[in-house]
């Protein structure tokens, strides 16, 4: 195929990149984003880890070392298929705080250090320059293929002018769809888009060639198969220690090189599209990787001897004469390399001009934060940096003269990006993690790094002096590059990764554990791990700052534009309840702004902008303490309110119930007062009658005998029913004095029945006993004891109405306590009336009012009360049954 | 500082769902159990490994590796936030709980 016709297909190919980019951001401009941020287009974007070095290199690998190649791939597919680990939360963080680059998350989380900005996209230019010389390499590689198998013999002028120019129109690419919005969050809609492009471009090709090799020209799969198994891949063995160091080296590439922390991260991060592209990535790489084993054996079997496998992609159809299939794999590969470049040069610009250049340029002229126009410096900076990113890698390319195997430097720049993973996992998952830490993690693992891979890499007496490599640095044999601390006989790539990921990650938590975190810092580090949680936003930094909004205002269009800076301060204002565009600036709203800002500059940049108007650097620890005090003591308030509430509650039941028996007193009381007067009046009356009656004189004697008689009587019942209305409020009061004593029942019993006989001594009366069950010693007060039995046996005779009637008194004794029950055959006690036997004046019937005023039991319980006993009813009995119970010893509980 | 307090029992649509997350989780686990497997196939110092077979069978763990995920990703993307407000267990309906 004519050389001319390639660069034609080829400028038309790109010409129409330059199109779809065109068209996506003309309609991302007027708002139709629509599928531009779908699944879909997320997870092709992220095959930019697919680079040139995939395309081409790959097959060359497996040329040379058999499957070894697919642990470039197992590893970012275990990252993406355990994206519930990582990336979810990666995606999360990188949301909420308007991460702009790898660097600025770094910087974000540990107290928007610019230090560490700085030190993060030292390493990543560092790593990433010889990555992008990797790509222009294969793409003028490629070329080269093509000029050189003309038949015309037309051969390609001149390599690095292909370079030049592939490095040229790239940035040209880069600047006008990289550099179109100052806010990184805003997405480039264009270059996602040319990517996805691109991604599908590149492993249709793959695929295509795959297709050719095993059906075309392999005989089918069968008889690949067998080839397969019969190649003689001269260097395939797995080697554990490479194999299972090339899988943690990619999964930890895959989150941290720069571009692919662009595509996964800063453009268009969303959980959901995480999700899909959580298989759909792997899916893409396994397809990727799937041909790469049969066109790198059919390639050995079938191409010459000298023939460098990295091209067998290129070359097999070549020399099969399939112009077209050749066509379609050159594009896939230049669409490889491209996209990579793009992207890689997007983010690391955009590392470049938000940590080295702002920072400096507000070093040098702090005033024109206020005055200058920072969207111009800022995007100024950012397309020199591409230009620069660019022109470092294709310094890299000349100076290394473009003969190395493309694998070897994916390599070398995947364990250099590899060194921010410890200080990245640490600072989204331990709050400890500290910026010192991460200081002197990242420089430890950069310097180990560099001096056990990067330097060597360009061989003995390059960089390096071969007195190094033998002897050790300045002669200290522990310090020889490829065998540091005398590990020798390590695969030199295993052997830089192993030391520099241990030796990186003890320096980050050694330094960590020692040192103390200022108040970013930790208001940092507890947003970043607690990002899930949605009440953990935590203390607002500008608490006590005093911004005026206008100068912020002006500050925040330099930076986002007239016409989004006012929108987002009217909205503000709006939500305020305010009009005009000049909300107040509260510290939710500063600290808003300053996240919007730090999409555009990064976060370090934006702190240091907003303090120069808020007018403090920095908050204090003290002011954290303070907040968080505040909280605190807010919430322990709320606690304390809560208990005293229950507590109120509880009170207010009990005084509701104590209010119920105060009323039910109160009715008693009223209910006692009137039945006592009446009691007392119904003698009263008889006396002063009958004593009225004997003033009037001239009577005879035997009437006033008997006049006095009754009024003696009725003075008597008068006397015992204050007698008894004395006791029973001794009783109530408990003030009653008790005389205690050893005493035994069975007199006491003797007693009270010799006392009742008293009571209608005209009914016989047969009382039933069980003596030797009521010999028993108690302690308590004899006398009132006796009191109660006799009211007891005195009840028993009056109102027994059986024929023939009987008393039973029985005593028991159950664990401490003694029962004397007295029973007798009568109706007993209706139901009803049960309960109210035991109150003051509660007669059940009139007939047989035998003197008793309706206290007796009444006062029998009070008695029992202070004896720690207790007198009750026992239905069931046959007749009246009462049942004392009291304490073998007064004061002694019932065990 | 007064923590929510996390419910103890789940319904059983709360229950798939935490377990669901787990399984997220384990499936790197296991992914990397079974890529990390053919390390003990071929001691180091016998000759070539079997190419053929070493690549139909990384290719067969990847692919389920592939499947699993695909399996997994639409109940985790519509996955609600951490709040469980909603997964307290309701006693009185008796549901199942775990």
């Amino acid at each position: 195929m004519p050389f001319n016709l390639l660069v034609l297909f080829c400028l038309c190919y790109v010409v129409m990149l330059f199109l779809v980019a065109f068209l996506a951001e003309r309609r991302a401009a007027v708002g139709r984003i629509g599928w531009l941020r779908s699944p879909v287009i997320y997870t092709l974007s992220l095959s930019i880890y697919c680079t040139a070095w995939t395309f081409y290199g790959a097959v060359g690998y497996a040329a040379r070392s058999g499957l070894e190649f697919v642990t470039i791939y197992l590893g970012p597919t275990l990252v993406f298929v355990g994206w519930w680990w990582v990336l979810r939360k990666l995606v999360k963080i990188g949301r909420q705080q308007r991460v702009t680059s790898i660097a600025d998350l770094i910087s974000s989380r540990f107290g928007k250090s610019n230090l560490l900005g700085v030190v993060v996209t030292l390493i990543a230019v560092v790593a990433a320059t010889p990555y992008i010389a990797l790509q222009l390499q294969s793409v003028t590689l490629s070329f080269a293929v093509f000029a050189s198998g003309t038949p015309e013999g037309w051969a390609l002028p001149n390599r690095d002018a292909t370079a030049v120019w592939v490095a040229g129109g790239l940035a040209l690419f880069t600047i006008l769809f990289g550099t179109r919005n100052l806010d990184a969050k805003e997405q480039h809609h264009g270059v996602v888009l040319a990517i996805a492009v691109e991604a599908v471009v590149k492993l249709v090709a793959l695929l295509a060639v795959g297709a050719f090799v095993v059906w075309g020209i392999g005989g089918g799969l069968g008889a690949v198969f067998a080839k397969i198994g019969a190649a003689s891949i001269p260097d395939w063995v797995i080697k554990p220690d490479r194999w299972f160091g090339m899988i943690a080296v990619s999964g930890a590439a895959v989150i941290c090189l720069p571009r692919m922390f662009q595509v996964m991260v800063v453009e268009d991060g969303d959980e959901r599209h995480m999700a899909l592209a959580s298989w759909a990535f792997p899916a893409y790489l396994m397809l990727m990787s799937l041909f790469i084993v049969p066109i790198a054996v059919i390639g050995l079997e079938r191409m010459p001897a000298g023939a460098n496998p990295d091209m067998f992609v290129l070359t097999l159809p070549l020399a099969e004469g399939q112009a077209g299939l050749a066509m379609l794999a050159f594009l896939g590969g230049f669409s490889s390399a491209t996209s990579m470049v793009i992207v890689e040069s997007i983010a690391l610009a955009t590392m470049v001009s938000n940590h080295v250049v702002m920072p400096l340029w507000l070093r040098l002229a702090p005033q024109s934060a206020m005055s200058g126009d920072v969207r111009r410096i800022v995007l100024l900076a950012r397309r020199l940096s591409i230009i620069g990113v660019l022109a470092l890698g294709y310094l890299y390319y000349r100076m290394s003269g473009g003969s190395v195997a493309l694998a070897a430097m994916g390599l070398i720049a995947f364990a250099g990006v590899a060194q921010v993973l410890p200080v990245l996992l640490g600072g989204i998952f331990w709050r400890g993690a500290t910026k010192s830490g991460a200081v002197a993690g990242l420089l430890t693992g950069f310097c180990v790094w560099a001096f056990t891979l990067f330097l060597p890499f360009f061989g003995p007496d390059a960089v390096l002096s071969q007195a190094v490599f033998d002897q050790g640095l300045m002669g200290a044999g522990w310090l020889r590059p490829q065998a540091l601390f005398g590990v020798t006989g390590m695969d030199p790539l295993v052997h830089s990764l192993f030391w520099s990921a241990a030796l990186n990650t003890a320096a980050f938590c050694i330094v960590s554990l020692l040192t103390f975190p200022g108040p970013v810092e930790r208001m940092q580090g507890a947003a970043f791990v607690n990002v899930f949680d949605a009440d953990a936003a935590g203390p607002q930094g500008w608490a006590r700052g005093r911004a005026e909004p206008e100068a912020l205002l002006v500050m925040a269009q330099r930076i986002l534009g007239e016409d989004q800076a006012l929108a987002l301060f009217e909205a503000e204002a709006r939500a305020q309840g305010k009009g005009g565009y000049l909300p107040d600036a509260t510290p939710d709203f500063v600290a808003g702004l300053e996240r919007r800002l730090a999409g555009s500059v990064g976060a370090a940049t934006a702190h240091a902008m907003i303090s120069q108007i808020v007018g403090r650097a920095t908050v204090s620890v003290e002011d954290l303490m303070a907040v968080a005090n505040e909280t605190a003591q807010i919430m322990e308030y709320s606690a304390q309110l809560e208990a005293q509430r229950e507590e109120l509650t509880r009170t207010a039941g009990a005084l509701r119930e104590a209010n119920e028996k105060l009323k039910q007193l109160s009715v008693q009381k009223d209910a006692f007062l009137s039945q006592i007067s009446h009691e007392l009046r119904t003698p009263m009356t008889s006396i002063r009658a009958f004593s009225e009656i004997l003033t009037e004189g001239d009577l005879p004697p035997e009437l006033v005998a008997n006049y006095g008689r009754i009024i003696h009587d009725e003075a008597i019942r008068l006397t015992r029913l204050l007698d008894d209305l004395l006791d029973l409020s001794v009783l109530e009061n408990g003030s009653v004095q008790l005389n205690i004593g050893l005493v035994n029942l069975q007199p006491l019993i003797d007693r009270a029945l010799a006392s009742a006989q008293h009571t209608r001594p005209e009914r016989d009366f047969t009382v039933l006993r069980d003596l030797p069950t009521e010999s028993l010693f108690l302690r308590t007060d004899g006398d009132r004891l006796v009191q109660v039995f006799i009211n007891l046996i005195s009840n028993a005779r009056k109102y027994c109405d059986a024929g023939t009637p009987e008393l039973k008194i029985s005593v028991r004794q159950r664990s401490g306590r003694v029962h004397v029950d007295f029973i007798d055959n009568g109706t007993g006690i209706a139901k009803q009336s049960q309960g109210i036997i035991f109150e003051k004046f509660a007669r059940l019937t009139d007939q047989s009012r035998a003197g008793g005023a309706g206290l007796g039991l009444a006062i029998c319980r009070e008695v029992m009360a202070n004896l720690g006993g207790q007198v009750t009813y026992l239905p069931g009995r046959g007749g009246a049954a009462f049942r004392v119970t009291l304490p073998l010893r007064i004061g002694q509980q019932a065990a | 500082m007064a923590k929510r307090r996390a419910p103890l029992f789940l319904k059983r649509k709360s229950y798939r769902r935490r377990r669901l997350r787990d399984a997220a989780r384990l499936l790197p686990i296991l992914g990397g159990f079974l890529v990390l497997l053919p390390i003990l196939w071929s001691p180091s110092g016998s000759s070539g490994a079997d190419t053929a077979w070493d690549g139909i069978y990384l290719f067969s763990v990847w692919l389920a590796l592939v499947a699993l995920a695909a399996a997994l990703a639409p109940g985790l993307a519509h996955d609600a936030p951490e709040g469980d407000e909603a997964d307290l267990l309701p006693q009185a309906r008796g549901e199942d709980f775990r």
